[in-house]
């Protein structure tokens, strides 16, 4: 019953999944950076509402623009794949044209992730 | 084409079992939480976010709309920001996304995680986890 792989951690790595894979992979990347973040920040929030000084720290990390970045990538890249997701399973004859889905979908992820992320740099580093 | 004709079968003739039922809920809860980030964002909008900051403040505030998110902006009063029914959207948002959120953790670590024993010990950690992080975000939002 143990964990047995049938391909090699480098074999794993050259995984040529394409379009679909980065996706998949991204989602779950995604989904872990967010239940992480959220866990650890309502955390933080909670002892900083107490005085403690960890969760000032916490929270101050989790402000600042590059850490924002990071987590706007997330949350924007893990809702717009799930819309993605959701449609396609809930209309399976869309499923024919999931290819099509998946270039919209970062059309749509680089147009809003894009503009989040030029506002987060700028504020962050021109203070406008 | 059979993978394609499988997937078009009807839900009464799958059969409901917990997977199927955790399945449609994660796709449910899903368009759920869309629908509270929409009501955040055109809520911000409503409330004049458009003069006072910028566009990734407002992603910040639809995605949790607690009004410790918009503390920093140029808003020049909070009060419309932190009513009872922007606590409500955003107790509602956290209880959805934790449900979701500890359903994709558990189907994630099944995949890492081959003995019973070990899929045991996750789902009894992150379900403890859920009831112990649920109550307390609850209690943030009330409480900033």
């Amino acid at each position: 019953m143990g964990l047995k792989r049938d391909v090699s951690l480098y074999t794993a790595l050259r995984y040529k999944g394409q379009g679909p894979f980065l996706t998949y992979i991204l989602h779950r990347i995604g989904g872990l950076g967010m239940a992480i973040f959220i866990t650890t920040h309502i955390l933080a929030s909670f002892t900083a509402n107490m005085g403690w000084r960890a969760g000032f720290l916490v929270n101050q990390v989790y402000e600042s623009w590059i850490f924002q970045l990071f987590i706007f990538f997330c949350v924007i890249f893990h809702a717009i794949n799930g819309l993605r997701i959701t449609i396609l399973d809930l209309f399976p004859k869309l499923i024919l044209y999931h290819r099509q889905a998946i270039a919209i979908e970062w059309i749509a992820f680089i147009a809003l992730y894009g503009f989040s992320a030029f506002t987060i740099i700028r504020t962050g580093l021109l203070g406008v | 084409m059979s993978a394609v004709k499988s997937r078009t079968l009807s839900l009464s003739k799958r059969g409901m079992s917990f997977e199927t039922f955790m399945w449609l809920f994660t796709r449910l809860s899903a368009l759920a939480m869309y629908s509270f980030i929409l009501t955040g964002f055109i809520g911000a909008l409503l409330m004049g976010a458009r003069n006072h900051m910028n566009f990734a403040d407002i992603m910040r505030w639809a995605l949790m709309p607690n009004v410790t998110h918009v503390q920093n902006t140029n808003l020049p009063d909070l009060a419309p920001w932190e009513t009872s029914f922007w606590k409500l959207v955003a107790s509602a948002l956290l209880c959805t996304a934790a449900a979701h959120g500890v359903h994709g953790v558990i189907v994630i670590l099944d995949d890492y995680l081959a003995k019973p024993a070990q899929r045991q010990w996750t789902r009894i950690v992150c379900f403890t986890l859920f009831l112990i992080i649920v109550p307390i975000g609850i209690y943030v939002i009330w409480t900033s």
